[in-house]
């Protein structure tokens, strides 16, 4: 395998293709939608579904040995402990310049087009 | 290990097959050491955009002030009609375009097809280069607009500095990986790579790269700009 290096069918690269075009024409979509769980969910299934994509074809990882599989796809996985942690925290922030500072009372603009 | 595995050559597959990658006496990775080298890279590069993107979500978690909506920051005029993340969408596209291109480069350099292979990468790197030119203007766009990375005028100042280190840090990876491309472009134009003897993995290596750019932008997308 390591001799032929990654050599697969086009029509493999053609379909990962047209679905990144379709699940990001999709992702674009969620935008005129109404904000709320149904929205965040779509948001996060269209960005895994195109990593994904992205990685197991484009990067060729879906045909690596497990050995590789763990090694890069593994340590990633701690990031959402930093997440949680960060999660926790940026709540926690929130809460005391509330109760020390009370409500914002900025007043911005709406964005202008040009 | 099982000897008859070393003497038939034949690679057991599963968890059996991580064992024994790492425990035979040879190399782990069965690659070319430059392949590995960058995935490794990229492995790397995943947590310093993790860090920015988790960074980004704990200051626009714990500010009190009111977030720009990015459909209106990122909106363009269109004929009469202002259309939510015009830009951005358009961005998008052009990085999945190129993405699909280099794809179609590493495959026509396995099979050394030189001039495809050529002008498949010089076809990424020109839309890589596109991408950074709109981005320019989106900048351009934001900072004649008022937004700094201490401040701007629809919101939480916060908004400006993440804005500024997740776009430019990316932007800059896409700068830097259109330079790459063209380098490994030219060389496999001249040649080079048949006098070495290589069977053309630096072109899948240097995919590697380049589509790590178009996976953080999916996240980038998602994150800032959709969320």
């Amino acid at each position: 395998m390591a001799d032929e290096g990654q050599q697969h069918p086009l029509r493999v690269y053609w379909i990962m293709w047209g679905a990144l075009f379709g699940l990001s024409a999709l992702s674009y979509w969620t935008d005129f939608w109404d904000d709320g769980p149904l929205r965040t969910a779509a948001i996060l299934a269209f960005m895994m579904l195109k990593a994904g994509g992205i990685v197991m074809i484009f990067m060729h990882m879906g045909w690596e040995r497990l050995a590789l599989k763990i090694a890069i796809l593994g340590p990633p996985v701690a990031i959402l402990v930093l997440i949680w942690l960060m999660a926790l925290e940026g709540a926690y922030v929130e809460d005391t310049r509330l109760e020390y500072y009370g409500e914002s009372t900025m007043e911005p603009e709406t964005p202008g087009h040009h | 290990m099982s000897e008859a595995v070393m003497e038939s050559g034949v690679e057991a597959a599963g968890t059996r097959g991580v064992v024994e990658d790492w425990s035979r006496d040879k190399q782990v990775f069965g690659m070319p050491w430059g392949k590995a080298m960058m995935w490794i890279f990229l492995l790397s590069d995943t947590f310093i955009f993790s860090c920015f993107l988790v960074g980004y979500m704990t200051v626009r978690m714990s500010t009190t002030d009111p977030w720009p909506n990015p459909s209106e920051v990122f909106g363009l005029t269109m004929f009469g009609q202002s259309v939510p993340l015009l830009l951005i969408a358009i961005m998008t596209f052009v990085l999945i375009t190129s993405s699909g291109t280099m794809a179609l480069a590493v495959n026509m350099g396995y099979r050394k097809a030189k001039n495809k292979t050529f002008w498949l990468m010089v076809a990424t790197a020109a839309l890589g280069a596109t991408f950074v030119g709109m981005q320019a203007f989106e900048w351009t766009k934001l900072i004649t607009e008022g937004v700094r990375p201490w401040e701007n005028p629809f919101g939480a100042a916060q908004f400006g500095a993440s804005f500024f280190m997740i776009t430019g840090f990316h932007g800059m990876h896409v700068s830097a990986g259109v330079i790459y491309l063209l380098v490994v472009a030219f060389r496999v134009k001249r040649g080079y790579y048949e006098k070495r003897g290589d069977n053309y993995e630096i072109v899948e290596i240097a995919g590697l790269y380049w589509h790590f750019v178009d996976l953080v932008w999916v996240f980038i997308f998602a994150f800032f700009y959709l969320w």
